[in-house]
């Protein structure tokens, strides 16, 4: 029993002691804090001053506009005189594709190795199991080095390339593939593929409208696939040139011309890259397939869905949403990852970053910026697989 | 009418699969595209090791291995003062053994593995002094799980004895001036350096990953969004880019305090794996259903005591595994200081492939530090996965 001025405590101010007002806690504590945050950024801005004073640098970013004069082995368009300010996008767009191509292949593997840790062949499923183990238990840089060092440079030479069907070529200085590019006849082909693809359209359409009235569950989007890849066959044979010719890369003198070519470097990091992540999505596969109660594929096939129905009608939307968010902070990771290209020479923006530091003692700009692309790169990945993770889980009653 | 009620031809109830034939047909050879599964599984297996073991058997330079074996685990930690890491080993698997046995986890299978280990080692050919270092240290950890599953009431001293060993290791690696001759992190590497940056990153982010945690759901909107702030900008970037800035910024940022190199690298690393221990704890105190916050509210707590005494004990618990799990990627991920010039199991490995003697052994060192990684790596998820089952974390 406490005297009736406790009960007004925090009701009118000026009667009890100020500390024990919980609004007025609340702001001074906070004030607090951001004087502490400013105060340590303030020791933090007048140390950087003071040391860059010493080094006699300062913060600027005029650089970038002076000519770069190092060279890059590969990406967009670049000369030796162009501008830091170029060399850096090079490097955007550098970690940009090992990235994208690294994601697609990791998925790939992910879902292929995923199945197998879920098949019902015992041999299988241990083999996937054994990629899982060994490749997420050990260093990635570890991984790419071995890629690097021990596989890829010790590759054949130019003149004993291993040969795949006259096609693609493997040896030392990368791999060579066939470059894909429209003849003559893309022109009228291309009219024929917008035309398969409206012909789709139609189909999904009706195929969507006969579902509904027979009130039946259905592949649609099968039909217009299979309707799309017919026409397009069909367009194909019928253009009377091959609408897609194919230059295979030849040996010519001392090196292969033509064709698309993947650097030694490019191939490592992507390898290392891809078959490291697939590991780790493997298990996400599995793990949000697991998570989808028996008792689910077990009243499908009750109301008479058969298993593959079941698979694409009952299990996957559920699963998928286990696996989209571990899913997104892999995606990220393998991203983030991409960094480690500084250990086998692949000029992606973070080892272009570190040249450009080297040259110009300009540290605190290039960290800045190396910060400003990795985190907007992050961002863009995040708010996309976020506004498709949303739009998965309207499936969700 | 004349029909037999009871179906003849089927006069038993089917038997359950059993014996070898039955596991072969229901795990290899069930359906017709199991079998082609089988069938393909098994000629990838063998073009694999007909490929490898040649190489392996033959074609290897393994004596690549013992004639470094010193510089992989230790760098070039004074030979003399070595004796100095076994004592941490020692204490290390002494607690151990203690800890597991107090906790009253039966692990026959495990221990019959380690003792057949230690004793395995001894006929291993190399040098006299690690096998028995090796050896005792098996024997020790199942002499002091046996004496913690016996003797219970050790709990507290355990506990006590884990909280001063990280300043004993630290002492015994660093050196004493006057008893113990002071080593350099500059000879510290290898395997060991790899141990010593992972432990103390994680020993050092894990106080902060809890502040900033706390801070992310505070009310307070500053507190909150300085929080928030940090932990999203810190994973965001690559662990490299953080490295490098805290090899290259620490000397502008700190001017006047010279900090080695490998300080920088524990302050890069902790800066790191707080952010996302921030994350893992933040998942736990989640866990923390709303009913123990009024009960601790309708007790009479104040805030700061249900945090410190209600919520933090229950999501810390929860926290266990993923802590674990963070470890283990922590461990791996001090392989990035190779890059920034440490010498750590990745540094020493391309230090040596840098010696013309060895020149063109990347697969064979590259081979061995990947066991080496993926025995601690694996061990440590196996045994997370069973504390996690142990301590019934997402059953309650």
């Amino acid at each position: 029993m406490r005297g009736p001025q406790s009960v007004t405590r925090s009701g009118t101010p000026g009667k009890g002691a100020l500390w024990r007002d919980a609004r007025f806690v609340r702001i001074a504590l906070q004030v607090l804090f951001l004087c502490l945050v400013i105060a340590a950024a303030g020791v933090l801005y007048a140390n950087v001053t003071r040391g860059l004073n010493r080094l006699g640098l300062d913060v600027d970013f005029g650089f970038l506009q002076n000519e770069a004069g190092f060279g890059i082995s590969e990406g967009i368009a670049y000369e030796l005189s162009d501008t830091y300010a170029r060399a850096v996008i090079v490097g955007i767009g550098n970690t940009i594709r090992v990235s994208l191509v690294g994601i697609v292949l990791a998925t790939l593997i992910g879902l292929l190795v995923g199945l197998a840790r879920l098949s019902g062949n015992w041999l299988v499923r241990k083999l996937g199991g054994f990629y899982v183990e060994v490749f997420r238990n050990t260093p990635l840089l570890l991984q790419l080095m071995f890629w690097y060092t021990a596989v890829i440079l010790k590759l054949p030479a130019v003149r004993q390339s291993i040969n795949l069907y006259d096609t693609i070529f493997i040896n030392q200085r990368g791999v060579y593939l066939p470059e894909p590019y429209a003849s003559a006849g893309f022109s009228t082909f291309q009219w024929f593929m917008f035309a398969s693809c409206v012909a789709a359209g139609v189909v999904y359409a009706l195929r969507l409208r006969y579902l509904k009235r027979v009130d039946r569950p259905g592949f649609p989007f099968l039909w217009a696939l299979g309707a799309f890849l017919f026409l397009v066959t069909v367009s194909w044979v019928v253009t009377p040139e091959s609408p897609v010719a194919f230059e295979v890369p030849r040996l010519q003198g001392f090196n292969f011309q033509g064709g698309i070519l993947l650097s030694p470097e490019f191939a490592a990091l992507l390898l290392g890259l891809s078959t490291y992540t697939g590991a780790f999505i493997a298990e996400v596969v599995r793990g949000g397939v697991q998570s989808v109660a028996k008792g689910q594929r077990e009243a499908a096939a009750a109301v008479g869905l058969k298993p593959a129905q079941a698979t694409y009608l009952i299990i996957l939307p559920q699963a998928l949403r286990t696996i989209v968010p571990p899913l997104t902070s892999q995606y990220l990771n393998l991203f983030k990852n991409s960094s480690l290209a500084i250990a086998v020479g692949f000029p992606d923006l973070f080892s272009i970053g570190q040249t450009i530091l080297n040259q110009t003692g300009q540290s605190i700009p290039v960290f800045v910026m190396i910060m400003i692309a990795y985190l907007a790169m992050s961002l863009i990945t995040s708010v996309f697989m976020n506004w498709y993770n949303h739009r998965i889980r309207l499936i969700e009653r | 009418m004349g029909q037999p009620l009871v179906d003849k031809t089927y006069p038993y109830p089917p038997q359950p699969h059993t014996g070898m034939t039955m596991w072969l047909r229901d795990n290899l050879f069930g359906t017709w595209y199991n079998t082609l599964l089988t069938i393909l599984a098994s000629l990838l297996i063998v073009t694999a090791l007909s490929r490898i073991a040649p190489w392996v058997l033959y074609g290897a330079r393994w004596e690549v291995i013992p004639e470094n074996v010193q510089l992989l685990l230790t760098g070039t930690y004074p030979r003399s003062e070595v004796w100095r890491l076994w004592t941490v080993v020692l204490t290390a698997t002494l607690l151990l053994g203690l800890g597991v046995g107090v906790m009253q986890i039966r692990l026959r299978s495990t221990a019959i593995i380690v003792l057949i280990g230690a004793l395995g080692v001894l006929v291993l050919p190399i040098a006299v002094a690690p096998k028995l270092w090796i050896s005792g240290a098996g024997v020790l950890l199942l002499l002091s799980y046996l004496i913690g599953l016996r003797f219970r009431a050790l709990k507290w001293w355990v506990v006590a004895a884990l909280v001063i060993w990280p300043v004993f290791a630290f002492i015994m690696v660093r050196g004493l001036a006057p008893i113990l001759t002071p080593v350099a992190t500059g000879n510290w590497g290898g395997l060991m350096l790899t141990l010593i940056l992972a432990a103390a990153s994680i020993l050092l982010s894990f106080p902060i990953g809890v502040v900033l945690a706390l801070g992310r759901r505070s009310r307070l909107p500053i507190v909150s969004g300085v929080c928030t702030v940090y932990i999203e900008i810190i994973r965001g970037l690559p662990l490299i880019a953080i490295l490098f800035m805290a090899q290259v910024m620490a000397p502008i940022f700190l001017p006047g305090i010279t900090l080695d190199r490998v300080l920088r690298a524990m302050i890069g690393f902790t800066v790191f794996t707080s952010a996302y221990m921030a994350e893992n704890v933040r998942g736990g105190l989640q866990s923390v259903g709303r009913g123990q916050y009024e009960a601790a509210s309708a007790i009479g707590l104040t805030g700061p005591l249900t945090t410190l005494l209600i919520v933090l004990p229950q999501a810390l618990r929860a926290v266990i595994p993923s802590t674990v799990g963070q470890f283990i990627s922590l461990f791996k991920d001090t392989s990035l200081v190779a890059v920034v010039g440490l010498f750590d199991l990745m540094g020493i490995a391309r230090s040596i492939l840098a010696n013309p003697k060895w020149l063109g052994l990347q697969a064979e060192l590259f081979l061995f530090a990947a066991l080496l990684y993926w025995v601690f790596s694996y061990t440590m998820s196996v045994a997370s996965r069973r504390l996690e089952r142990r301590l019934g974390v997402g059953e309650r």
